[in-house]
């Protein structure tokens, strides 16, 4: 095994007591917890009184707007992670070049500003 | 067997059964979860052959944002589970011969690159992942770098053009407005004698 994926295996051995525990606290009830369910243990409780509708309805496409732009953005800063590692190498020719790449974005920022996407009425 | 191959045998059990259970599960939603399942295993498949970077991005952005992307478009379409799952023996010969297609491709790929001295697997870098993506992304790639940032712009602008609606007969708060009144136009001071009332 490399030494780069020794660095990893604290997070294999997370992965794998999260997992034990996750499949565990499913388990034990599943074997030991006394079962008796009746119609009314195991209806949906909606304090007090019968639930209305199903609870699968449609959203605000404003939410999907959203989520959308924040996704653009996402994007936008995974594109500077490198960068800030190889800020030494890439000199000023780099800096013009992630300049004009973040211009570009906001220019559309500066969009959705000025038509209110950004606003929630 | 090294701890390695059982990691990698384990995350690619997870992924390909996970992979299953999104084309299987009965509820939309519950494919999703599996899908942000898979995407984790992948990203442990990839932290498995050296590319950290991508593992990460992986996770951030294909995790982070597009599973939550698919939740909200599940949601939205207001699905007839039911009515989903009656397409599903119509569609198989479509989607069988895609997959028969992709791996036919895959295994040209692979035998086209082996046993000819020069693999698949490209060459070993120095320092990190990122480190090595950063020295070329802005410098020698500069052209794919500023196209990336225009499909970035065209798509924030498509979102907004297509789903931005305004709503009419709203009250909203106008800041500026707000702000930049004065004392003169919003209060008046009426000097009232005791008895009588204000005209």
């Amino acid at each position: 095994m490399s030494a780069f994926l020794t660095d990893y295996l604290p997070i294999l051995v997370f992965l794998g007591i999260a997992a034990a525990m996750g499949i565990g606290f499913m388990l034990l009830p599943w074997l030991v917890a006394p079962k008796d369910p009746d119609k009314e243990k195991v209806s949906a409780y909606e304090c007090g009184f019968n639930a209305f509708e199903d609870a699968r309805m449609k959203f605000d496409i404003r939410f999907y707007l959203v989520s959308i732009l924040f996704i653009i953005f996402d994007l936008e800063i995974a594109f500077l992670f490198p960068y800030a590692l190889a800020l030494d190498d890439v000199g000023i020719f780099g800096y013009w070049s992630l300049m004009t790449f973040l211009g570009v974005l906001t220019v559309g920022l500066v969009y959705e500003w000025r038509k209110g996407a950004l606003e929630w009425e | 067997m090294g701890l390695t191959a059982i990691a990698f045998y384990a995350l690619a059990a997870v992924a390909v059964g996970a992979a299953l259970a999104v084309i299987s599960a009965r509820n939309p939603v519950h494919s999703v979860l599996f899908l942000i399942l898979t995407f984790f295993s992948t990203a442990g498949l990839f932290v498995l052959l050296g590319a950290e970077f991508l593992a990460m991005l992986l996770v951030v952005v294909y995790v982070g944002a597009v599973a939550v992307l698919f939740l909200f478009v599940v949601m939205m379409l207001d699905v007839n589970f039911a009515e989903l799952k009656q397409g599903f023996l119509s569609y198989m010969p479509l989607g069988a011969l895609i997959g028969l297609a992709l791996l036919a491709e895959l295994v040209l790929v692979t035998s086209a690159t082996h046993g000819q001295g020069h693999s698949a697997l490209a060459p070993p870098v120095e320092g990190t992942n990122a480190l090595a993506i950063g020295r070329v992304l802005y410098t020698d790639y500069l052209v794919l770098f500023q196209l990336s940032g225009l499909v970035l712009f065209v798509a924030m602008i498509g979102a907004v053009v297509l789903t931005l609606r305004k709503r009419t007969g709203v009250k909203r708060q106008s800041v500026s407005r707000q702000v930049g009144r004065t004392r003169k136009q919003a209060v008046e001071l009426k000097d009232v004698k005791s008895g009588q009332g204000l005209s």
